[in-house]
């Protein structure tokens, strides 16, 4: 007999070519062939070019000064003193100068409210009651009429607040609206289904701006005689419904995606319709579309800026009434712009950063 | 005879059950079959000849159209409370697993005793690892499903469905999309618990698994059971035509 021969495996070894370090990943990415180092060389050129000339307009010709006259002479870059001048206009729009510790202090608590509904250690049920309380805090203190805060309407709320406010409160209100319709829309009722459906291609159907005209001035004439709905709430309800419907197409891809056995092991183990939903599906079906549901929250704080149609004057808004009116400084307009797009940017790049740690976190358990 | 004398002796009762798939497919036709308290079925056939659907009616995955059957005395029908009560006792393995991949290995298994059976979590806990340690699983408890072999999961699987005490157990093709070298853990297991007296009905075309352990050997084709017999006589003299074609092609190699 032929004796057994020992299997013997050979040890591991780094992979030749290094593909790790700057020098490997520049030539593998920027120089890769002479079609993509032509276009990295041009691209290197029109940087070369239009960083100098930026940053000698945005800081070494300009001014901070918020002096109008100084701005227009010649030589000058960009005017700064918009910014220093008009700020407490900008952030805040038309609420009353001497009471804008208010908004301030609203905005600040709302912010704290929402980085700590994104932290891990405040995912209990305690948030909710948190939720409560600070959006209660919010619009007492915004509204006032209470412990001798005089009273400021809604038509005067502007700004910053405004534009968080109505963001953070249409997200947090539609994304429940979207769960519910799009487990409508694979419902086995037909009439759940059949209502699903259209409620969602009806809003996808018009434009943002349609939906808050309506909601602004329509909406009243269906009202009985003498009850008014304020504007405010108006223009939440018709953000919060618009942004619930594309949400609601989003959840149901991440629903279509799942395997058919899920529900059937589930059902095999006696869950119900709801905890299966609960329990199994959308836990999972939801971490398959965070990019995309991050996607439209993004979308959908930018487009609180189309308020404006309605004479509710956010971020954007508030910046035209700042400068529109003043003959002074409409001409700087531009520094005005560059100053709310740093502010949209802030807030739109901390969601997307947000995004990518909650991917992190939900596909832990697919890490090997 | 009547079905409810059947149905006192009988755990499963299949009366003339017949079921379509749309308009056309007939997947199972006039379906009679008695399996006793306690009794080790295997079901085999070619692909199509509907043995996964038969099952899957047992705890209504699938809805049959015509005909009777009773789980335990309890008839199924569109009634959701005989339905949830069917499926507390009866559990089921799947093919491909169909493990919870976002919960932990535990929490697959503690899920259902705690929101169906109302059992408190630390009691649920203690179950569950009794039954990790019968699948020989249990130091992987922490774990999420997708960080095990195929035959590990598998192995949670079972242990999953047997978590709910159930009277039956019903396993589709557990082994099949196994490696080979991870086939035998799985089989082990099964038999070990073929040798607790559950009522099992297993897919297989795991030969040796029904030699070993089956108590009736049935095959299907088309939809219908074509022949019913003791793992013996069914692989050594089997009855018809189309099951010796069968049986010399899966075992002709």
């Amino acid at each position: 007999m032929a004796e057994t021969i020992v299997f013997q495996s050979l040890p591991a070894r780094p992979a030749p070519i290094k593909t790790e370090g700057l020098v490997p990943w520049a030539k593998a990415n920027l120089f890769a062939n002479w079609q993509s180092s032509l276009t990295t060389v041009i691209v290197l050129g029109v940087l070369l070019y239009a960083i100098p000339n930026f940053i000698h307009w945005a800081i070494l010709t300009a001014t901070t000064a918020p002096n109008a006259e100084a701005c227009r002479a010649p030589g000058m870059g960009a005017c700064w003193g918009v910014v220093t001048e008009k700020y407490r206009l900008i952030i805040f729009g038309r609420y009353p100068m001497e009471e804008q510790w208010r908004p301030l202090v609203a905005t600040l608590l709302l912010l704290a409210l929402l980085v700590a509904s994104c932290t891990r250690a405040f995912w209990n049920k305690w948030i909710i009651v948190l939720w409560v309380v600070v959006i209660g805090t919010f619009f007492a203190l915004m509204y006032g009429n209470v412990l001798g805060l005089t009273k400021v309407t809604t038509d005067r709320w502007g700004g910053l607040p405004l534009t968080i406010m109505l963001s953070s409160l249409s997200m947090v209100m539609s994304f429940p609206i979207a769960i519910a319709v799009a487990l409508g829309r694979r419902s086995a009722l037909p009439a759940i289904r059949t209502f699903c459906t259209i409620y969602v291609e009806l809003i996808r159907g018009v434009p943002l701006i349609s939906v808050l005209f309506m909601a602004s001035f329509m909406f009243p004439l269906f009202m009985p005689q003498g009850v008014t709905v304020d504007v405010m709430i108006r223009v939440l309800a018709g953000l919060t419904l618009f942004a619930a419907a594309y949400m609601a197409e989003v959840i149901r891809g991440g629903l279509q995606a799942m395997p058919k056995g899920q529900a059937e092991a589930a059902a095999s183990l006696g869950l119900s319709y709801w905890q299966t939903q609960f329990k199994i599906i959308l836990p999972q079906a939801l971490a398959l579309v965070v990019p995309s549901i991050v996607n439209n929250f993004i979308g959908l704080f930018k487009d609180t800026s189309l308020v404006g149609i309605v004479s509710l004057y956010e971020l954007t808004g508030s910046l035209g009434l700042a400068l529109n009116g003043d003959a002074d400084w409409r001409p700087y307009k531009l520094e005005g712009y560059v100053f709310i797009t740093l502010i949209y940017f802030a807030f739109c790049f901390a969601m997307s950063r947000y995004s990518l740690w909650i991917e992190k976190q939900v596909n832990k358990s697919k890490l090997r | 005879m009547t079905t409810t004398t059947n149905a006192t002796k009988d755990i499963i009762v299949f009366d003339k059950v017949n079921k379509w798939y749309g308009n056309s497919f007939h997947v199972l036709r006039d379906i009679n079959l008695n399996v006793k308290q306690g009794e080790r079925i295997v079901v085999c056939g070619p692909s199509g000849s509907g043995k996964s659907t038969l099952i899957r009616c047992i705890n209504r995955l699938e809805e049959h159209q015509e005909g009777h059957l009773f789980v335990d005395g309890t008839e199924l029908t569109d009634d959701v409370k005989a339905i949830d009560k069917i499926r507390k006792e009866v559990g089921m393995v799947f093919q491909q697993f169909n493990l919870f991949p976002h919960l932990t290995v535990l929490e697959n298994l503690t899920l259902s005793p705690m929101y169906v059976g109302k059992v408190p979590k630390k009691e649920a806990e203690e179950k569950a690892m009794i039954q990790l340690k019968r699948v020989r699983i249990a130091e992987q408890a922490g774990k999420y499903p997708l960080q095990l072999s195929g035959g590990q999961q598998q192995r949670v699987a079972i242990a999953r469905a047997l978590c709910l005490t159930p009277k039956i157990m019903l396993f589709d093709e557990p082994t099949s999309a196994l490696d080979p070298e991870m086939i035998k853990e799985v089989l082990d297991v099964m038999v070990e618990m073929a040798n607790q007296g559950i009522t099992m009905i297993c897919v297989t075309h795991e030969m040796g698994f029904a030699k070993a352990v089956a108590d009736r050997v049935i095959f299907m084709d088309q939809g219908q059971i074509v022949e019913q017999n003791n793992p013996h006589d069914f692989f050594n003299n089997p009855q018809t035509d189309r099951s010796k074609d069968f049986l010399s092609k899966i075992l002709g190699h």
